[in-house]
């Protein structure tokens, strides 16, 4: 029978090994499922691994899709580590597009470049009045902020498709549920040619930096977190917990909603009802596979975004469905969770039934 | 009259596949296990229940099967957070996500099939009743074994020994391991025993409710199973009465979009979910309403010898 044994202190080399064997497990029972569908394993960990970095293309793939993933996780790390379960980022990112794509819809040919700028802001603003709506009842009614973030999302998506169902559809569009394309002005500028990088990713990173800064230089990043460590000592040193909470549930939610913004205005370019495309749930897993730190979840996303890539590739190669990315992302937490034990306790072989 | 009967018996309809999965989740609760996977339970669940009743046409054994897959989902989770002491939320989370992965993956192949449309079980005598007959007695069985279980559980909560060790590992399970109750195999029991139940709402679901399969046909029925158990303040009466309200909520939404009201259907089906963020407001609002009968050691984990 095996037998926990707590560690006296947390283990460092498991805390970095712990994903790393997570991704292990993931991959060996990934090609176990390849097997039981009958493909072949290699071909299957080619095109979830190794397809996605193969070039230049590829990379830049990689990165468009890991933008606005390490942007959510960035804002769900300041959630989850004051212990606030925001799990509707799906949602405050829907907020974000659909803010951001009425200030583009607004939008005509020869406005200023500026109108990025706004529509950047407002994607913002659309997140975190979202996420505010989750603080506003946990703070008043102490209504669980898991529950509520969560039916936001359906929610927020319903409201999505009213739009584009609705008023916002483009009237020459042959009757398909979406808007009219923005005007050229309105999209996000790319880094380069050739490449749909855009600036997003330079803000996503600098997203990574300032958190950073902010979890481990600053008293109010302290503040933040203690309160989710030991909320007894947080109240002793007078931290409060319900600014702690709107902080957090602001944060999270401006991110979210930026990254929503970056997308319709970037990559998508109109709004539809395919914007909702899992970003808020995919976020929180590499928010946990990065240890909620800046630089671990920028490998993390990256890690995310290539089964995001494999998932399309598996589908368009393999005949394999596009939800095989779900899978592996589920996987991963899954194993990963377990893993994390490591960190913590000691396995022992024991005779005794523990 | 006559669609005033319909609804009520559409409202039981829809109820019920809510009742079943949050009395599952109230016996996980009750030993101190919170379950944030009910939905990827269900989902795996309704797609297990589907492919076997499709393959062997027979519901009975499409509802062992979804009860099955789900009870199996529900160890590995009970596993990860009893021996292995992961954090409840991030776990049940994770088995959403997967559940939700993994039934869309498996089940493509699947998609838009339909099942015949299940003849009605009439209660002989009872369902000719007018009015009320038609409203309340023509039901799947299921429909009346969630009844059924609501009164079992009151029984067995309170009244049994069982019971009461299950309600003490919930509540304190210091105690109850100081009295040599096996804790971690109790709490096991009860989230696989929670997980069938789960299993059962999703086949009842796949099979009965709406007899087709399709990727997230759940739709958020497993975080509204979840948000019953606080509604219900843990008691299982008030999770049978809470069920039937937003059953009733879900149907109501139908029989406007069927009369014409002047409303887009997108905020119609809103209603249950700004209704579920309605009455958990409401009734979290009141701290003491909710500690009462809240489990104290929900949520928390328990590690002999720590």
């Amino acid at each position: 029978m095996l037998r926990l044994e707590p560690r006296p202190e947390a283990s460092r080399l498991w805390s970095v090994g712990s994903p790393l064997l997570a991704l292990a497990l993931t991959v060996v029972i990934g090609s176990l499922l390849f097997v039981a569908l009958g493909k072949d394993p290699v071909r299957g960990l080619q095109v979830f691994f190794w397809e996605p970095v193969k070039s230049a293309y590829a990379l830049g793939e990689l990165m468009v899709k890991a933008t606005p993933l390490l942007l959510v996780a960035l804002g769900l790390a300041v959630c989850f580590r004051s212990n606030v379960w925001n799990i509707g980022a799906e949602g405050q990112f829907v907020l974000g597009a659909i803010a951001a794509g009425g200030v583009a819809l607004l939008a005509g040919k020869d406005t200023g470049r500026w109108i990025v700028i706004a529509i950047l802001l407002a994607g913002v603003a659309g997140g975190m009045a979202w996420a505010s709506i989750t603080a506003l009842l946990r703070d008043r009614f102490n209504a669980s902020e898991i529950l509520v973030s969560l039916m936001l999302v359906y929610v927020a998506e319903q409201l999505l498709f009213w739009l584009v169902f609705g008023p916002w559809k483009d009237p020459g569009g042959y009757n398909f549920p979406q808007t009219k394309t923005f005007e050229a002005v309105t999209r996000i500028p790319r880094l380069m040619t050739g490449s749909r990088v855009s600036i997003g990713l330079v803000l996503a990173l600098l997203g990574a930096g300032a958190l950073w800064v902010f979890l481990f230089r600053t008293r109010a990043g302290f503040a933040q977190q203690v309160g989710g460590l030991a909320p007894a000592a947080a109240r002793y040193a007078g931290f409060s917990s319900r600014r702690a909470l709107w902080l957090a549930l602001l944060v999270s939610g401006g991110a979210a909603g930026l990254a929503g913004a970056l997308e319709v205005a970037g990559p998508i370019g109109q709004l539809t009802p395919y914007v909702p495309a899992g970003y808020g749930f995919a976020a929180i897993i590499v928010a946990f596979v990065g240890r909620l730190h800046p630089l671990g979840m920028v490998f993390s996303a990256v890690l995310m975004s290539m089964f995001y890539i494999g998932g399309e590739l598996a589908q368009s190669r393999l005949g394999l469905p596009k939800s095989l990315t779900g899978v592996f992302q589920g996987l991963l937490l899954f194993t990963l969770l377990a893993c994390d034990t490591l960190i913590a306790y000691r396995v022992r072989l024991s005779r005794r039934p523990a | 009259m006559e669609s005033y009967a319909l609804l009520a018996a559409a409202t039981l309809n829809a109820g019920t596949v809510l009742a079943l999965a949050a009395l599952g989740l109230l016996v996980n609760e009750k030993a101190g296990i919170v379950n944030l996977g009910a939905e990827g339970l269900m989902l795996c669940a309704a797609l297990a229940a589907f492919v076997t009743v499709v393959h062997t046409g027979s519901d009975l054994l499409g509802f062992l099967a979804g009860m099955g897959a789900a009870a199996l989902l529900a160890a590995v989770f009970g596993v990860l957070v009893i021996w292995l002491n992961t954090n409840q939320y991030a776990t049940g989370l994770a088995l959403s996500l997967f559940g939700a992965g993994f039934s869309a993956f498996a089940g493509i192949k699947y998609v838009q099939e339909k099942l015949p449309e299940r003849p009605q079980f009439a209660i002989p005598g009872l369902a000719d009743i007018p009015v009320l007959g038609p409203a309340l007695f023509r039901q799947h069985p299921v429909a009346y074994l969630a009844v059924a279980l609501v009164l079992f559980l009151v029984w067995f909560l309170y009244r049994s020994r069982a019971g009461l060790v299950l309600r003490s590992v919930g509540e304190s399970p210091e105690s109850a391991h100081a009295l040599g109750y096996p804790v971690r195999r109790i709490r096991l029991a009860a989230v696989v025993a929670g997980g069938a139940l789960c299993g059962l709402a999703g086949a009842y679901l796949v099979t009965i409710y709406t007899p087709l399969w399709v990727e997230g046909m759940v739709a958020g029925r497993g975080w509204i199973a979840l948000a019953l158990t606080t509604f219900a303040t843990w008691r299982p009466a008030r999770v049978l009465l809470g069920a039937y309200l937003f059953g009733g909520v879900t149907m109501l939404q139908f029989h406007l979009q069927g009369t014409g009201v002047e409303v887009p259907s997108q905020f119609l089906t809103m209603l249950p979910y700004l209704a579920t963020i309605v009455v958990l407001a409401l009734i979290s609002r009141n701290p003491a309403w909710i500690r009462i009968n809240m489990p104290a050691s929900l949520g928390k984990p328990f590690y002999p010898g720590s």
